[in-house]
């Protein structure tokens, strides 16, 4: 289903994040619109003419895209955050059990908000999906590695947070000096490495 | 020496803005660029700019601006009475003088754009000041200093009369993306009545009290793109429009989103002003 969003913009139901990611890859190729944003069931596409977009959408093949599966970036951890010792509490397991679940979860950006470069990592290991903090901190530094909820992130800049932080990565995620600002784009294939 | 412009006072919020970031919202940067884009685009004509040129947004005035240099300068948006010049012309500001700029006498933002175009160094292509993530130039302060470009063209406008900005409009409305997401009667209801502008709206988004719209579905919606003009409403039912530094992701229902020809109408409102909403096609 596509729905209007005001004169200049549409939003095509995708149902699932693997379909988003899809869409986005191929309307990246064939069109040159203002943005086109991936949600976890939905691509928003802004710009362009919606009686040209429409059409073009609707007769693309949905199918798998091999050529443009994401990259993969191994991200190097420290695993000395703040919060490691609660997230192992909260999920039953020692510390080095959430490390070795961590490392071994199979992660894919799913999308990016919150800020510039905040990407959204899904396929955290279900045993580690624990609750936000109660409070947030005032200040979470660049590169804080985190979980919340069913995600983990890598914090891009020094901005408040309520994720539980696991560590540090000294790999940077964001550098505004850059063509390709963001390390981790939606479809980015992620895995953590402890070092 | 490039000829500079002084901030002596930037009134109670001065930011530079030009056309904003585009093509970076999957990475989680705002659009930003001026909230009413047909008003910078005028100043910059009528001082010989590309229309895409950066330019000072000030909210509710009270600035004062000194010219290391004289300079070209054309004022727009919400009308102010100002130590020289008038609205929506071209005038010269003679070098080493200071232009003293009031308090709107109606409307929010006013647009100084100067001769050569305000220049700071770009960020992912634009110039703007984005108070959601912070890119681009900090607000204004006094005793900021900002560098000016090359003029583009010659200048050829007098006066470019503008009608005046109501505090209390009413804005077309195209309904949906998510307007099943609230009781049938919703969107009517959005439309019926008049809804006051919030003290803490800003450059994100003019936050609004008036009847609350009922969702008519529990849960979550998962995360999705949004626009400037996007109607949000969060649990409380008041909505929210979203201006130039929306975020560009977002988890409450749209509504509806403001014609696009009426949204510098919404980014010129005050605190208290009323706005009403009428559907469009």
């Amino acid at each position: 289903m596509i729905r209007r969003v005001g004169e200049h913009a549409l939003l095509v139901e995708t149902g699932s994040l693997a379909a988003s990611h899809r869409l986005d890859a191929r309307l990246r190729l064939l069109v040159d619109v203002d943005e086109i944003v991936p949600g976890p069931e939905t691509v928003l596409v802004v710009g362009g003419r919606a009686d040209q977009l429409i059409p073009l959408i609707e007769q693309l093949d949905h199918g798998p895209v091999h050529d443009l599966d994401g990259e993969t970036v191994e991200i190097p951890v420290v695993y000395d955050g703040a919060d490691l010792a609660d997230v192992a509490a909260l999920a039953g397991i020692s510390v080095d059990e959430v490390i070795a679940r961590h490392t071994g979860s199979e992660f894919v950006a799913g999308w990016l908000g919150f800020a510039p470069g905040f990407a959204y990592l899904v396929g955290l290991d279900p045993s580690l999906h624990v609750s936000r903090l109660d409070r947030p901190r005032t200040a979470v530094p660049a590169g804080a590695v985190a979980i919340a909820g069913a995600y983990s992130a890598v914090y891009p800049a020094a901005s408040p947070g309520g994720w539980r932080l696991l560590g540090h990565t000294t790999l940077p995620v964001w550098d505004v000096t850059s063509d390709s600002p963001a390390l981790l784009k939606p479809g980015t294939r992620v895995r953590m490495v402890a070092t | 020496m490039a000829s500079v412009v002084e901030v002596v006072v930037p009134g109670p919020y001065a930011t530079v803005q030009d056309f904003g970031r585009r093509g970076f919202a999957h990475l989680g940067v705002p659009r930003s660029g001026a909230a009413d884009l047909p008003s910078l685009r005028l100043a910059n004509r009528l001082v010989g700019n590309a229309e895409d040129a950066a330019a000072v947004e000030l909210t509710f005035g009270g600035a004062v601006l000194r010219f290391a240099r004289g300079a070209w300068v054309a004022l727009t948006g919400a009308p102010v009475r100002a130590s020289r010049g008038g609205m929506w012309a071209p005038f010269w500001v003679p070098s080493g003088e200071t232009l003293e700029i009031g308090v709107p006498y109606e409307g929010l933002r006013t647009y100084v754009a100067v001769r050569g175009g305000i220049w700071v160094p770009p960020v992912l292509g634009s110039m703007s000041t984005d108070s959601l993530s912070g890119l681009g130039p900090a607000p204004l302060e006094p005793g900021t200093v900002l560098a000016l470009g090359e003029p583009v063209f010659g200048l050829h406008a007098d006066v470019a009369p503008q009608r005046s900005i109501s505090a209390e409009p009413t804005v077309g409305v195209v309904r949906g993306p998510r307007d099943d997401w609230f009781t049938d009667d919703g969107f009517a209801t959005l439309c019926a009545g008049a809804y006051r502008v919030s003290q803490d709206s800003n450059r994100v988004g003019v936050r609004l009290a008036g009847t609350a719209l009922r969702r008519a579905r529990a849960g979550e919606l998962p995360s999705e793109g949004m626009v400037a003009g996007a109607i949000q409403v969060p649990p409380d039912g008041q909505p929210i429009v979203f201006l130039a530094d929306h975020p560009p992701t977002g988890g409450y229902p749209v509504i509806g989103v403001v014609a696009s020809a009426d949204l510098p109408k919404v980014a010129q409102l005050r605190p208290g002003d009323r706005l009403r909403f009428r559907a469009v096609r």
